[in-house]
């Protein structure tokens, strides 16, 4: 964003607010700190005003985050996007909304109803929900009569009526039209016809609102300074962009929601800057017959050399078990993305979840743990992406990056991503130096003592080995011998020990007088640190925290829970699927220790739902826990 | 001291050799590894280009009998195309040889078997074919023709899977039926295979001494040698050998394969032409019906791209290819960014 824009905006803003003062005092404003949720049908391109909105948001510098929650069906059903502004940065969920934008006349009654008291409604006036209560405060607007003269094919009404009620919030909330046509172009694109057509929509709902409202919500946007260039992206295109730049030669994938759009943005940027100059790939994807056949080429793939990488959803984990088993054993690298959604089973395809962590730990059978990353942000989707790559050639095994959809699908602002500093980490391949200083070579003997061992791949002309599934012996040939199956078994334990010091270590936060600690991971983070400084401001109770990066863990975990008194593990699954795992490794006493929060209806969890938990069991009256919203039939949705 | 026999890049036989067998004596498997032998010495393939993949079950043990010289990989039941797809994309430059059995293909492993025939892989992709399950003790594979008894009595009443005809369908580009008693007829097509670029499918009936080779087994020894309904006479002549072949205007059919090899197919009656999709399934569904085995050369498409041409890949192995190749330059890294701006 150009200083001179802002320096515009600056200018504008502040006639803008000196105007809005005299119809809303100021004691009552509530400016940068709201939420805004957008209730549409799914298929009716709502996506586009909802991503100008947000995107408006950004060019104002206002930390903004935005989040789509949207049911499994191509056309027809509920969708809201929920869109929140906070001046102090919080981009996780906020339980509340504010703003209500009500598009969808089966969900409208509902979605009004469940809102707190002062909340603002902006409906489509044939609905007449100013019927429903008169605590909240209700914009009318005829929606079909305004997009009839600004869009004469009919074919496209339905599309650009959603950019109206853009113009109607541009001057609602206090959004200068130049910042909303700027970030209308940039989503857009060069579709200067797209552009124009909008444009006159979006100018329609903003002429309507000036001749017709009265503002008498507190909700206001300001210009801020908070956002310069930052970029807007999902987890799954960040995650792209990191593979790409780890050079990932080789993908293979089914698609699944929520992981499709890793692999489809991964596509685009590959054909983009990786073709040579004669026109040929340095990469290859193949859309696989399913997830099995999926993590078999790349598993194929990473044996003969290259760097391989999947990306599915649960669903397509539980099927891969099979072969993450044969990679764990034979030693073969897999980089494998799980972006995870609600189960069990088919669950929520379209709901977010931490439900896969405890399954994925020891995916197959027989002994088995395999590596996991955890990112919490966009960022960390592009530099773990890299480091799943190092790692897996390392460690000679599956690496899987543990994303959810709240961070996969969703858009998060995020400062721009650096260019990598290293080379990738290729790990132990044999060359002909180290077999001379060997002597003899066995493709898994423990030569530096960290259960790592040297490999070879196909056509490099070194001495080769049979991969087996099947027992096998320290060079690699069929043995049903005890002694050689304990000490293989044991090698590969040696192995993930060493991991425990490689991984991407925890975020460790601690504050001196705190007696509680956190620990989270993944999108949680972005609930909690929050909910620490409600804790802290609204009750004085101060907390440490712990964000986990990768499992297996390092001895920081140890050190945090002594120090603590109590610890609260707080995660979007139903079973504490990391405190299982913790308890796995940790004293009696330590797990005495743990405490759970859990947060699993499927909505990316919110800082309110974990301090009151939190209150709650540390003994708080909790006087407002709010249902959790919307629960009646409006969720039923299609496969 | 006599001069050793080498093949044409100066290797011994020895060399193309593997492990020794581990199954039972008199199983057809060993031949089939043996031909599998011969024809990589005679073609001279440096084995340390080869690739050998296997699933799970009685065949898929043997690559540790061939090619000890070459990478191999036992994956498993039933999904080794796709550790063999995988490998071909990281490597071009490699050959790949895939073992797999009846049940290992026609069962659990009848979904990456299609799809293995739809991409066109270049891979060697043989099933050694004796209709039961050996290593679980001759219960019936989906290969088992209907009425077939097992040593028990029991008899298969639900139709065969017809790999060959399901291959020929779904794209394969070279599709052919052999038993591995008939050694000539099994060496030219192997050889032949070798000289294809695409996906070779080559059903080899391989009778299980121990669990299938009875009175009432469509899949014995006897049964087969018996019911066998030879295609045409496969003569292969490698590209490196200069070789005439004469033969009567009408009476043989001359394929040249991928590599500038040729094969001679003299035929035994005149209406077969395996370049033509419809007489394929035609026969082979005629001989099903008369419970004979079509053998020989079923099907071939020698100009067909295959699944790496398709994918418009560099030259060089993607594996190796430099970190210049393969991490774009910090100005695209700069200009995606600001594209997110």
């Amino acid at each position: 964003m150009a200083s001179t824009d802002l320096a515009v905006h600056d200018r504008q803003a502040h006639d803008q607010q000196a105007q809005d003062q005299q119809a809303t005092s100021d004691k009552t404003r509530v400016v940068n700190d709201f939420s805004l949720q957008i209730a549409t049908v799914n298929g009716s391109g709502s996506q586009t005003a909802n991503l100008v909105l947000l995107r408006s948001l950004l060019i104002m510098g206002i930390p903004a985050s935005g989040k789509n929650m949207f049911p499994s069906n191509i056309a027809g059903l509920p969708t809201w996007y929920t869109i929140r502004a906070s001046k102090r940065g919080y981009i996780g969920r906020k339980k509340e909304v504010d703003f209500l934008v009500a598009m969808n006349p089966e969900t409208a009654k509902e979605d009004v109803l469940t809102l707190d008291p002062g909340a603002a409604v902006v409906y489509d006036e044939p609905l007449k929900l100013n019927a429903l209560r008169d605590d909240v405060v209700f914009y009318p607007v005829p929606f079909d009569k305004l997009v009839g003269p600004v869009c004469p094919d009919a074919k496209l009404r339905r599309l650009v009526r959603n950019m109206i009620y853009d113009g109607i919030l541009a001057k609602l909330l206090n959004i200068d039209l130049a910042h909303m046509e700027k970030a209308l172009t940039k989503q857009m694109g060069k579709k200067a016809k797209a552009v124009a057509l909008n444009l006159g929509a979006l100018k329609a709902g903003l002429d309507y609102a000036e001749a017709h409202f009265t503002k008498q919500d507190p909700f206001y946007l300001e210009p801020m300074n908070e956002m310069a260039g930052k970029i807007l992206i999902e987890g799954n295109a960040a995650a792209a962009i990191g593979c790409m730049m780890a050079g990932v030669t080789v993908v293979a994938w089914y698609p699944i929601t929520p992981s499709s759009s890793l692999c489809e943005s991964l596509i685009g940027y590959m054909k983009k800057y990786r073709i040579d100059k004669d026109g040929k790939a340095t990469f290859a994807i193949v859309q696989a017959e399913d997830e099995i056949a999926s993590l078999g080429m790349v598993i194929g793939a990473s044996w003969a050399g290259a760097r391989a990488m999947t990306a599915t959803a649960g669903p397509g984990i539980s099927l891969m078990s099979e072969f993450t088993g044969l990679a764990y054993y034979a030693e073969t690298p897999a980089v494998i993305f799980d972006v995870q959604r609600v189960g069990p089973s088919t669950g929520l395809p379209t709901r977010t979840a931490q439900g896969d962590l405890l399954s994925t730990a020891f995916l197959s059978h027989g002994d088995t743990k395999h590596i996991m990353l955890i990112p919490s942000s966009v960022e960390e989707c592009y530099t773990m992406a890299q480091q799943a790559f190092d790692l897996a050639e390392y460690f000679q095994t599956p690496i899987f990056v543990m994303l959810d959809l709240d961070l996969g699908m969703n858009n998060w602002a995020s400062k721009p991503f650096t260019y990598p500093d290293q080379p990738p980490d290729r790990g132990k391949l044999l060359t002909k130096e180290m077999l001379q200083k060997l002597g003899e070579w066995g493709r898994y003997r423990d030569v530096d003592g960290d259960g790592i061992a040297y490999r070879t791949i196909p056509g490099d002309g070194l001495p080769v080995y049979f991969t087996r599934g099947s027992g096998h012996n320290a060079k690699g040939q069929y043995s049903e011998r005890p002694d050689d199956y304990v000490e293989n078994m044991d090698r590969l334990a040696r192995k993930f020990n060493t991991a425990r010091t490689h991984v991407p270590a925890p975020e460790i936060e601690t504050v001196a007088d705190a007696k509680i600690g956190f620990i989270g991971y993944g999108t949680t983070h972005w609930a909690i640190t929050e909910s620490r400084d409600q804790l802290r401001e609204d009750t004085d109770v101060s907390t440490s925290y712990f964000r986990l990066r990768a499992y297996p863990f390092n001895a920081d975990l140890t050190a945090f829970i002594d120090a603590h008194e109590r610890i609260y593990v707080i995660e979007q699954n139903r079973d504490a699927q990391l405190l299982q795992l913790m308890r796995l490794e940790l004293s009696p006493e330590r797990i005495a220790k743990l405490r759970s929060v859990l947060h699993y209806n499927g909505m990316p969890i919110d800082a309110r739902s974990v301090t009151d938990d939190v209150l709650a069991q540390e003994g708080f009256e909790v006087a407002n826990k709010t249902a959790v919203r919307p629960a009646s039939t409006s969720m039923m949705g299609g496969e | 001291m006599a001069t050793l026999k080498v093949n044409r890049i100066g290797l011994e036989p020895q060399v193309y050799k593997g492990g020794k067998t581990t199954l039972c004596a008199g199983c057809g498997h060993n031949a089939i590894s043996e031909r599998i032998i011969d024809a990589f010495y005679e073609m001279g393939i440096d084995p340390v280009q080869v690739v050998k993949l296997s699933g799970i079950g009685c065949s898929s043990k043997s690559p540790a009998y061939f090619l000890g010289g070459s990478h191999g990989f036992n994956a498993v039941h039933g999904r080794m195309p796709s550790v063999g797809t995988g490998a071909m994309l990281a490597n071009k430059k490699l050959i790949a040889i895939g073992v797999s059995g009846d049940g290992d293909t026609g069962a659990i492993g009848i979904g990456q078997f299609v799809h293995l025939m739809r991409r066109n892989l270049p891979i060697i992709y043989i099933i050694e074919d004796n209709g039961c399950y050996g290593l679980t003790k001759g219960q019936f594979s989906p290969t088992a023709d209907l009425g077939s008894k097992l040593k028990t009595g029991v008899v298969n009443e639900l139709p065969p899977i017809d790999t060959c005809a399901l291959a020929v369908e779904l794209g394969a580009t070279f599709v052919a039926r052999s038993f591995s008693g008939d050694k000539k007829q099994l060496l030219s097509l192997l050889k032949a295979a070798l000289a294809h670029r695409g996906t070779v499918m080559l059903d080899v009936i391989s009778p299980c001494v121990t669990f299938n080779d009875h009175e009432g087994s469509t899949k014995s020894y006897a049964y087969v040698k018996d019911h066998a309904d030879v295609l045409e006479e496969v003569s292969f002549v490698p590209f490196f050998e200069d070789i005439s072949v004469d033969y009567a205007p009408g009476s043989t059919q001359e394929v040249t394969l991928h590599d500038g090899s040729r094969l001679f197919l003299k035929k035994l009656e005149e209406t077969y032409d395996p370049t033509d999709k419809i007489s394929a399934l035609k026969r082979l569904h005629e001989t099903a019906r008369r419970g004979e085995f079509a053998t020989g050369l079923i099907y071939i498409e020698p100009d067909r791209d295959d699944f790496l041409t398709q994918l418009n890949i560099v030259n060089e192995p993607l594996a190796t290819l430099p970190l210049s190749r393969v991490r774009p330059s910090r100005e695209a890294l700069e200009e995606i960014m600001e594209g997110l701006r």
